[in-house]
């Protein structure tokens, strides 16, 4: 393998972690709180026309990018009336977010089908990207950038912040939470709606750098892989962090596979390998440790009420 | 005066009977607003879809051809959820199934005889059951959630599909179109009255319906599988296994979905393409919450839902409504649904709490 060809397949692993790192640590962050939302795909979808369909009217993919994020916190407020102020059941609930949202982006993409934008392109000049390390270091897609800078902020906000402290008693014991006065619909409410919005970028991530040209159903079904990835991680960020990069990797075998001209297998059987090979970590972590909710917030996915 | 919610002693019967219409009503409603502001005729286009296919008799047969998979797969699907088991998963299921029957289909190609197609519905049955037994045996062996499992699998069914389709299924005399050969006559199914497209699978549909509400209502095992939902401590002291309850919710969806996709690629394709999945898997989950899980239920919210598939075609031509806004719409409905729902749980009332009420 050439120097070129190992730096081409670690740009696009990048880009294919890229989204999902995003999505499952707005998800971490709602799970950590006790609440499950399924919905993580419709959200995405939201987000990814949104992006779409505004940088294709203004012409600025950043604002669409914006929009994004303000999309999937509004299809994640759906999600929290239902679930939070109206006690829907969570399960339920994020399967209608997703179906929803794979209705309503092909129906706002509709008229965008085949039209391609201008993306997000990269952060630094490309004068810092003209070598090796340089291109390494510097040449990626903006959202890379941004979901590092969320890795380590979702670190410092669970573990060293007093509100991160708030957000996982909410999810651990909402009833004692509740009892020391803090609001767990509130809390709840504001994690259910920055899942939203990371959700609402990670779509973006497709829409506007991997493929700036719309199609029906963008994502695939990789807001599910960001769910997987969130058990994957026992709940911990940089576990996360690791596991979309694990994911990345596999979901480009496919691109690397056809760049060297192997023909090993079929193309449908390189598609099915993201997918198969989310059942065989989610299998192998659940073999490994006893049951695959070992460091699942206690009150995950469990409806509450205040009592009087 | 303030409206405020109070919790039921018990979960309301009638309203558990009332919300599911006024779940549809508050979709139509809007579904009007909203596609009046996207800048079509609203109540045109409501008209189109809810009540156009339900006052014009030219439209049932094609109701029944669509409610039909929607109506076997849901039942199915409400097994489970029923006894909290969520396979998500029913379209690749279908998938499977339906590859499975054409599978018997193209080894049974040069062959006559009336076995054929109940080879075939046997085959998309074992089909199903079998891609359902994939999560099934991860969750009992070794815990592995079977959300993400049943609908990963989906993803992985429908390339099989095009990997067939494309490869060794395709029909050696099409031309190359990725498409399987034409089923023979053998190989379909009957249509129940000369000059319409009922096809035998519809009343079959209403069928299977009933045999899981007598299931479900009259035996043990529909007895197992309501306790393990609402009680599954007293389900384990009644001495019923877990993992048998979790095996038999999913052979059964997982089966009741193949059968579905045999009856659509027997029905109305004829043949295996690659646009099979067309969604069914996933809009039967609202068909299942709409019909409360209940069997009887599912009947009329499977008809339901195929109105809105018949309409939204309607709507398609009459308003210029886009081929999406069904799919939107459904999960409208369910939206509406689980909302109005609080109302099985809780009571609206106006004014101040009454006193009995103080205690937390």
């Amino acid at each position: 393998m050439t120097p070129e060809i190992t730096i081409a397949i670690l740009m696009t692993v990048v880009g294919a972690s890229t989204p999902i790192l995003l999505a499952a640590l707005g998800e971490l962050v709602v799970e950590k709180s006790g609440v499950l939302n399924l919905g993580l795909e419709g959200m995405m979808l939201i987000g990814a026309v949104a992006a779409f369909a505004v940088a294709a009217t203004t012409g600025s993919a950043w604002l669409g990018a914006l929009v994004a994020m303000l999309a999937g916190a509004a299809a994640a407020l759906i999600f929290g009336v239902l679930t939070l102020t109206l006690t829907a059941n969570q399960v339920a609930t994020g399967l209608a977010l997703t179906i929803f949202g794979v209705g309503v982006s092909s129906l706002v993409g509709a008229p965008f089908v085949g039209m391609t934008v201008e993306g997000l392109g990269t952060l630094f000049p490309e004068s810092l990207a003209d070598d090796a390390w340089g291109r390494i270091l510097f040449g990626h897609n903006p959202l890379a950038y941004v979901s590092l800078l969320a890795v380590v902020l979702v670190v410092w906000f669970l573990n060293r912040s007093r509100a991160g402290l708030i957000l996982r008693a909410v999810g651990e014991s909402d009833e004692a939470a509740h009892s020391i006065g803090y609001s767990v619909i509130g809390v709840r409410y504001l994690a259910v709606l920055f899942g939203g919005a990371m959700a609402g970028l990670a779509g973006s991530c497709y829409s506007l750098v991997l493929t700036p040209l719309w199609a029906d159903q963008l994502t695939a079904g990789r807001g599910w892989i960001a769910l997987a990835l969130v058990v994957f991680a026992s709940w911990r960020p940089w576990r996360l962090f690791l596991g979309a990069y694990l994911f990345g990797g596999v979901m480009t075998l496919e691109l690397h596979a056809k760049a060297a001209g192997l023909s090993l297998l079929e193309p449908e059987f390189l598609a099915m390998l993201p997918y198969l090979a989310t059942i065989a970590v989610l299998t192998i972590i659940s073999l490994r440790r006893s049951g695959a909710r070992a460091g699942a917030p206690a009150c995950l996915a469990k409806p509450f009420r205040a009592s009087a | 005066m303030r409206a405020r919610l109070e919790a039921r002693r018990e979960p309301s019967r009638a309203m558990r009977l009332a919300t599911p219409p006024l779940a549809v009503l508050l979709t139509m409603v809007a579904g009007a607003v909203v596609f009046q502001i996207m800048g079509f005729d609203g109540p045109a286009a409501i008209h189109q879809i809810f009540i156009v296919p339900v006052i014009d008799p030219s439209h049932w047969p094609d109701l029944g051809v669509k409610a039909a998979p929607l109506i076997i797969i849901a039942v199915g699907l409400a097994i489970g959820f029923r006894a909290n088991v969520w396979n998500i998963g029913a379209e690749g299921q279908y998938v499977f199934g339906a590859l499975a029957a054409t599978g018997v289909a193209l080894a049974t190609w040069e062959m006559e005889g009336v076995w054929i197609l109940p080879a075939m519905c046997l085959a998309g049955l074992a089909g199903g059951m079998l891609y359902a037994a994939v999560p099934a045996f991860l969750k009992t062996r070794v815990g592995v959630n079977e959300i993400l499992t049943s609908l990963m699998l989906t993803y992985v069914a429908i390339q099989l599909l095009y990997y067939l389709m494309r490869g060794p299924w395709k029909d050696p005399e099409g031309f190359n179109f990725p498409q399987s050969r034409l089923f023979t006559d053998w190989q379909t199914l009957p249509m129940v009255m000369e000059d319409s497209y009922i096809h035998l699978g519809v009343p079959i549909s209403v069928l299977i319906a009933l045999a899981v509400w007598i299931v479900m209502g009259r035996t043990i095992v529909g007895f197992e599988v309501r306790l393990a939902g609402l009680a599954p401590a007293a389900a384990r002291h009644g001495g019923f296994n877990a993992k048998r309850t979790v095996w038999l919710c999913l052979l059964a969806g997982g089966g009741l979905a193949g059968l579905a996709g045999t009856f659509e690629a027997a029905g109305p394709y004829g043949q295996m393409v690659p646009q099979f999945p067309v969604g069914y898997g996933f809009t039967a989950i609202i068909v299942a919450f709409l019909g409360r899980l209940h069997a009887l239920g599912i009947i009329l919210a499977g008809l339901v839902l195929a109105v809105s598939y018949v309409g939204g075609e309607l709507a398609q031509t009459a308003a210029g409504l886009p081929h999406a806004a069904t799919g939107m719409f459904q999960a409208m409905m369910l939206f509406f649904l689980l909302a109005v729902d609080i109302l099985v749980r809780y009571r609206l009332r106006f004014g101040r709490p009454a006193a009995a009420e103080g205690s937390a």
